[in-house]
């Protein structure tokens, strides 16, 4: 079961983030405005802005959040309420490839819980947790809308579907090797056409 | 297997078909657009829709053209469109397919819209995991935005129409139409109390329609080729059209079908799917996602029409058809379906908030075999309490998988508990009667 506490562990090696030392609003001033500009009113801005932060750094630094609460002309608590609705946004240092394995009852039926088993095995860690090396955090998640692909996971942006053992150990070396892998699904359909002529 | 004519999979099933604009053009696309801004006038697009009895294909079902006639008609200031595409009903997976490989055919579908309802700016909400999904879009929409069919002045009609992506961020209950609202509003996605409906107090508090993907995917060709075209195709008068259906489970085949409404489960697992991935018999199915009742081999015959599956005692809800083989546990099932509904209750109410922590944890309890014969009427009585409690249907949807099961399946209830009786372990009072 997800958590905060497991969602926010503390001891993630962070030495992968690049850091710099502009501000939030200086660095990424064009797609703020540009972001800004699609809604009538500032608030609407909030998630797509605290996407940017979290792409800035890998999550959403408490600066980021004051920034934004500035921006919109909202108080630090309505950023943080917020925000701590929603699974997708981390509020403490990630591991780089972030796995998240859905375990919904659709994906469960195919085998994700010994996709999950395999992970765990392969990495070393129990979900919640990261791997040493700052590379590797595991997630178990909820519905992922790959039903008829399972069993299936999301590596940061990526889905990556119908996994086998094979195909786990190819995408964790391709991961670890080019940082991303050419197994990650590209634009959805299944089953495929079957009458090709 | 008869072949039936493809509607919304037609483009993309073509060899060779990207998306893309030119793709889309050249497959007829954007005819309707070029049609109807300007020349048919937007009351008549709303009673075209209507008249082709087009349902909302999200879940609920509700008559789209029926919908877009709440708004009000003498309100001067913006109105939107927000287009859900926050698929997060496990077991559906047909809005990505349909956005990702062929988005020209939704955003036509949402200036449509626009145009009917009197919006200016639309919203697609999707869903925050799917970032293949809104680059698609937001590639798609700025070739559309080159090209004049989106943004200011459209086709040189006078009429603007602005299409946004906005992702959610990983929030089942943002599909719910009020709390996508809410999320839209950068707020959390809490449900909003009803009435107000979105048609006079929505996005902004200002009049909005909300609609699913696959319903805007229609209107196309609806447009193009008439209402009563539509209206014959299904299971008339009152389920019309096709459906994409989401085939998971234990199947050879699973995947996405377009069929007409009123073809029975039979016909599209056995047939389109191709049947049982093993020689296990099929157990149970789920018709419409994972907030509908599941159903048994008995009512295989079903047609999947809204109809129908509502008198079998489930609904067709989102169009996720999941099969499950012998030898599955349904308290087991049950239970991964709890605990996603536990996992996504926003909280806002608490029969739903309480409630579903409660009924995972009796779950749990019967599965490891420490239940007793009282658990069962605790789950009950749960159930009762939660659904038709709650501001929104998540409460009705969550206890589904438990009522369904129990109704179908009760002696495997007993048996878990008969063990634990026997065991004479320790066993833990049921929840809520300390």
């Amino acid at each position: 079961m997800w958590s905060w506490e497991s969602a926010t562990d503390e001891s993630v090696n962070d030495s992968w983030i690049q850091r710099d030392s502009m501000t939030f609003s200086e660095k990424y001033k064009d797609e703020i405005a540009d972001i800004l500009s699609r809604y009538p009113v500032k608030r609407s801005a909030l998630i797509p802005l605290l996407y940017v932060a979290q792409r800035d750094q890998g999550y959403v630094t408490e600066s980021a959040m004051l920034e934004i609460a500035h921006l919109l002309k909202l108080t630090p608590p309505q950023v943080y309420e917020t925000i701590t609705f929603y699974t997708m946004f981390n509020l403490k240092p990630m591991g780089k490839f972030h796995i998240q394995v859905c375990k919904s009852l659709m994906c469960a039926l195919v085998g994700s819980d010994t996709v999950i088993e395999w992970i765990k095995a392969k990495l070393g860690i129990a979900p919640g947790e990261s791997t040493a090396d700052g590379l590797f955090s595991l997630s178990v998640v909820e519905c992922l809308a790959a039903c008829g692909t399972g069993p299936m996971m999301q590596v940061n942006d990526d889905y990556y579907e119908q996994l086998t053992e094979n195909k786990l150990d190819r995408i964790l070396t391709d991961l670890r090797s080019a940082g991303t892998s050419p197994l990650k699904s590209g634009p959805f359909m299944w089953p495929e056409p079957v009458n090709v002529k | 297997m008869p072949q039936h004519e493809l509607i919304l999979l037609k483009n993309m099933m073509q060899p060779g078909y990207a998306g893309s604009l030119a793709d889309y053009e050249k497959a007829g696309g954007y005819q309707a657009l070029r049609n109807t801004l300007g020349k048919v006038s937007p009351p008549d697009v709303t009673a075209m829709v209507r008249k082709s009895g087009l349902r909302g294909r999200g879940g609920a079902g509700f008559p789209t053209g029926v919908k877009w006639g709440f708004l009000p008609k003498d309100y001067q200031g913006p109105r939107y469109l927000c287009c859900n595409a926050d698929e997060s009903e496990p077991g559906t997976f047909k809005d990505r397919q349909l956005m990702e490989r062929d988005p020209h055919q939704v955003l036509e579908g949402i200036v449509l819209a626009c145009y009917a309802i009197g919006a200016e700016t639309a919203y697609i909400y999707i869903r925050g995991e799917m970032v293949l999904g809104s680059k698609i879009l937001e590639q798609a929409i700025d070739e559309a935005r080159a090209a004049g069919y989106i943004g200011k002045n459209i086709l040189g009609t006078g009429i603007n129409a602005d299409v946004w992506v906005h992702r959610g961020a990983g929030a089942y209950i943002c599909g719910e139409e009020t709390a996508l609202l809410e999320s839209l509003e950068g707020k959390r996605g809490l449900p909003r109390i009803k009435p107000p409906f979105p048609a006079t107090h929505g996005l902004y508090n200002k009049p909005t329609v909300v609609n699913n993907v696959e319903t805007l995917a229609n209107l196309p060709h609806i447009i193009s080729r008439g209402p009563d075209w539509f209206a014959a195709i299904g299971s008339p008068p009152k389920s019309t059209g096709t459906r994409v259906f989401c085939v998971s489970g234990h199947v050879k085949r699973p995947g996405n079908y377009e069929v007409p409404m009123g073809m029975t489960v039979r016909e599209l697992v056995y047939e389109h799917a191709g049947g049982m991935r093993s020689d296990k018999p099929m157990k149970a199915f789920i018709p419409g996602g994972a907030s509908a009742p599941f159903l048994t081999p008995a009512h295989l015959d079903v047609k999947l029409d809204f109809e129908h599956v509502a008198a079998a005692g489930s609904m067709l809800g989102s169009g996720g058809v999941t099969v499950m083989e012998e030898g599955t546990s349904m308290v087991w099932a049950a239970l991964r379906l709890m605990e996603f509904f536990y996992h996504e209750s926003c909280g806002k109410c608490s029969p739903c908030r309480e409630g579903s922590s409660w009924l995972v944890q009796t779950l749990r309890r019967i599965l490891a075999k420490r239940g007793r014969m009282e658990d069962l009427e605790t789950l009950l009585d749960l159930c009762k309490n939660i659904a038709g409690r709650t501001v929104c249907a998540f409460g009705d949807a969550e206890v589904a998988p438990i009522q369904s099961t129990l109704k179908h399946w009760r002696q495997e209830y007993v048996a878990l508990i008969n063990e634990a009786e026997a065991a004479n372990l320790i066993r833990p009072e049921p929840v809520g009667r300390h």
